[in-house]
C-alpha cells in the first residue's frame, strides 16, 4: 500500500516540476493585459494571434519553420546515403564520417556554432540564411543518422538476397524494399531534426545572429527589452507542436525501442 | 545480397555527398577554429594570422580560473542533482505498463527539445515577484509579501536541473528497460524489501552504467550557455557564456577560439572515459 503511494507521489513530484513552468508561461499567455501575472487577470487569446498578426513575430516564425524545414531535409540527404553505405558495404574506416556526424551533438554546442562562425566569417558568407540551413543540417545530423542506422539493422536480410536472386540490381532493391522498409525511421529522423532545429538558439545566432531573427533569437532579444505575454504564447506553441510531433512518432513507430538504440548509440 | 567490401570506384558514389558535406562543414570549420586560436588578434575585431599561444596564455589568469572552477562545479552539481533523482524514477518507470512508459517518454522529449530561451523565460517567470511560486506562499500564509528569486545560483541550478533531468531520464532508460528482471526477484525470494532489493541489487549491478550517466550529464551541463545568462549574475556565467561572450560582444575571436579548443578537449577526454566505462562493463557483463 505504502510502495504504491510512495510511486505515486514520486511520479506526481516529477510531473509537477517539469510541468509547473509551463503550467506557468502557459497561464500568462491568457493574461487580458500586457502585463505577466499569475493567476492570469482577465482571459484572451490575443497573444496567440499575435504570433500571427504582428510583422516582427510573424517573421521570426516563418523563418524558424522554413530554417527546420529544409536543415532536417538536408541532414536526411547526408544521413541516408552514409547509413545506406555502411549497412551494404564492408568499410571499416567509412566509420570515421558516422562519428563525424555524431560529434557535433555530443559536444557542448558553443564549439559547433563558434567553428561554424569563425568558418562563414573567413569565406565570406557569415550572415547569409542559407548558412544557418547548412549549418543546422551539420549540426543534428545525428538524429537521422542515428534513426537510420537503426531502420538498416532492423532490416532482414534474407529479404534483400532473396530480391537479389530474382536479378533485382542495388538500385531496384533500394527503391522496392529497402526504402519502405526504412520509410518510419526516415520520417522520425527528419522529425526530430526538425523540432530541435525550431528550438535551437546558438548556432542560429551565431551564423545569422544580426541578419535573421528565428524564434529563439527572438524571444531571447524580446527578454532584454521586457517581458510580453508574446513571449508565452510563443513557448507554449512550441511545446505543443513537440508534443504533437513526438505523439505522432510514438503512435506510428516504436518510441522505447528509437529511444533505446539513440542512447545507447550515443553513449 | 551480402555485404561487402567496395570494389569499384562506382561503389563509392553515396559515400561522397555525406563524406564531402562533413568535411566542407564539420571538419574544415573545426580546423578553422583551432587555427584562429593560434592568431594574432588586431585591434576592432580582426585577427591575422600568426603563430602566438598568448590566447592560451590568458588561461593562467584568477578570472578565468574562476570561471573554469564555476563551470565545472557547476556541472558537477547538475549531473549529482539530476542521476540522484532519474535513477530510482527511471527504474519505477520501466516497471510501469508501456501505454504509460510512452506518455511520459513523448512528455520529456517534449520538454528535452525545448530551448534554452523558453526554458530560461519560464523559470524566470516562475521565479519572479508577480507571477511566481511565492505568490502560492503568500496565499498559503507561509509569506507576508511576494519576492523575486532570482537572479541567483539557486535559480541557475533549478534552470539546469529542469533542462538536464529529461535527458539523463532517456539516457538511462535503455538500460533499466534491458535490467534482468530475476535479480530483483531472486532477492525478494530471499526476503528483501523492494528498497532494499533496490539499493543492494539494482544499484550495483547498475554502478558502471550511473558513473557513465555522471559524465554524460556532466558534459552536457557544461554546454548550457544561456540559463547562467538568464537566471543569473555576471558572476555565474560558465565558461560556455564566457566564449559566446568574447566572441560576438568582445570581438576576441582567437581567445574565445582558444577557450573553445580547451572545452573540446575537456569534453573529449569526458566522452573518451565514457566509453572506457562502458567497454568495461561490457567485458565484464
Amino acid at each position: 500500500m505504502t510502495d504504491t503511494f510512495l510511486r505515486r507521489l514520486g511520479f506526481a513530484v516529477v510531473a509537477l516540476f517539469l510541468a509547473g513552468p509551463l503550467i506557468v508561461v502557459a497561464g500568462v499567455s491568457f493574461n487580458e493585459k500586457q502585463s505577466l501575472t499569475f493567476p492570469p487577470e482577465g482571459f484572451s487569446m490575443a497573444w496567440y494571434g499575435q504570433i500571427f498578426t504582428d510583422p516582427g513575430w510573424r517573421s521570426a516564425l516563418i523563418a524558424s519553420v522554413l530554417l527546420a524545414a529544409l536543415s532536417a531535409a538536408l541532414a536526411v540527404l547526408i544521413a541516408l546515403p552514409l547509413s545506406w553505405f555502411l549497412w551494404r558495404r564492408i568499410a571499416p574506416w567509412a566509420n570515421v564520417f558516422r562519428l563525424l556526424g555524431v560529434a557535433p551533438f555530443i559536444l557542448p554546442p558553443v564549439i559547433t556554432a563558434l567553428g561554424l562562425l569563425t568558418f562563414w566569417a573567413t569565406i565570406g558568407f557569415y550572415g547569409q540564411p542559407w548558412t544557418a540551413v547548412i549549418s543546422h543540417a551539420i549540426f543534428f545530423v545525428t538524429l537521422p543518422l542515428v534513426t537510420l542506422s537503426l531502420g538498416f539493422s532492423s532490416i532482414d536480410r534474407s529479404l534483400v538476397e532473396a530480391a537479389a536472386t530474382m536479378g533485382a540490381d542495388d538500385r531496384l532493391v533500394l527503391r522496392t524494399v529497402v526504402l519502405p522498409l526504412i520509410l518510419p525511421y526516415l520520417v522520425s529522423g527528419y522529425a526530430f531534426a526538425f523540432v530541435l532545429s525550431l528550438n535551437e538558439y546558438i548556432v542560429a545566432y551565431m551564423t545569422v545572429g544580426f541578419t535573421m531573427e528565428t524564434l529563439p533569437i527572438k524571444i531571447f532579444n524580446a527578454l532584454r527589452y521586457g517581458y510580453t505575454p508574446t513571449m508565452a504564447s510563443v513557448s507554449v506553441f512550441f511545446v505543443a507542436i513537440a508534443a504533437v510531433v513526438f505523439a505522432l512518432i510514438a503512435r506510428f513507430g516504436d518510441l522505447p525501442r528509437l529511444l533505446g538504440a539513440m542512447a545507447s548509440d550515443e553513449s | 545480397m551480402r555485404r561487402e567490401p567496395p570494389r569499384t570506384i562506382a561503389d563509392y558514389t553515396p559515400l561522397a555527398f555525406p563524406a564531402i558535406m562533413l568535411i566542407i562543414f564539420f571538419v574544415v570549420p573545426f580546423s578553422t577554429m583551432i587555427a584562429v586560436s593560434f592568431f594574432r588578434r588586431q585591434q576592432g575585431g580582426f585577427y591575422t594570422p600568426d603563430f602566438v599561444i598568448d590566447n592560451y596564455g590568458r588561461f593562467l589568469s584568477a578570472f578565468f580560473g574562476g570561471v573554469l572552477g564555476f563551470s565545472l562545479m557547476l556541472a558537477i552539481m547538475v549531473a549529482v542533482i539530476c542521476v540522484a533523482i532519474a535513477f530510482p524514477f527511471t527504474y519505477l518507470l520501466t516497471k510501469t505498463s508501456r501505454r504509460v512508459q510512452i506518455v511520459w517518454l513523448v512528455c520529456l522529449l517534449s520538454v528535452l527539445s525545448l530551448s534554452e530561451v523558453i526554458i530560461g523565460f519560464a523559470w524566470s517567470t516562475l521565479f519572479s515577484r508577480t507571477a511566481g511560486i511565492t505568490n502560492l506562499l503568500v496565499a498559503a500564509g507561509l509569506m507576508s509579501e511576494p519576492q523575486a528569486l532570482l537572479p541567483g545560483f539557486g535559480a541557475v541550478l533549478t534552470g539546469m536541473v529542469y533542462q538536464a533531468l529529461p535527458y539523463t531520464i532517456l539516457v538511462l532508460y535503455p538500460a533499466l528497460v534491458r535490467l534482468d528482471p530475476t535479480l530483483l526477484e531472486a532477492a525478494r525470494t530471499l526476503g528483501a524489501s523492494p528498497l532494499r532489493g533496490f539499493i543492494n541489487i539494482i544499484v550495483p549491478a547498475l554502478r558502471n552504467t550511473i558513473v557513465a550517466t555522471l559524465i554524460m550529464v556532466f558534459v552536457f551541463a557544461l554546454g548550457s550557455y544561456l540559463l547562467p545568462q538568464i537566471l543569473g549574475r555576471p558572476r555565474h556565467w560558465t565558461l560556455s557564456v564566457l566564449i559566446t561572450d568574447q566572441a560576438i560582444y568582445q570581438s576576441n575571436m582567437p581567445f574565445a577560439a582558444a577557450m573553445a579548443v580547451f572545452l573540446v578537449l575537456i569534453s573529449l577526454a569526458l566522452v573518451g572515459l565514457t566509453l572506457l566505462v562502458g567497454g568495461r562493463r561490457e567485458a565484464t557483463a
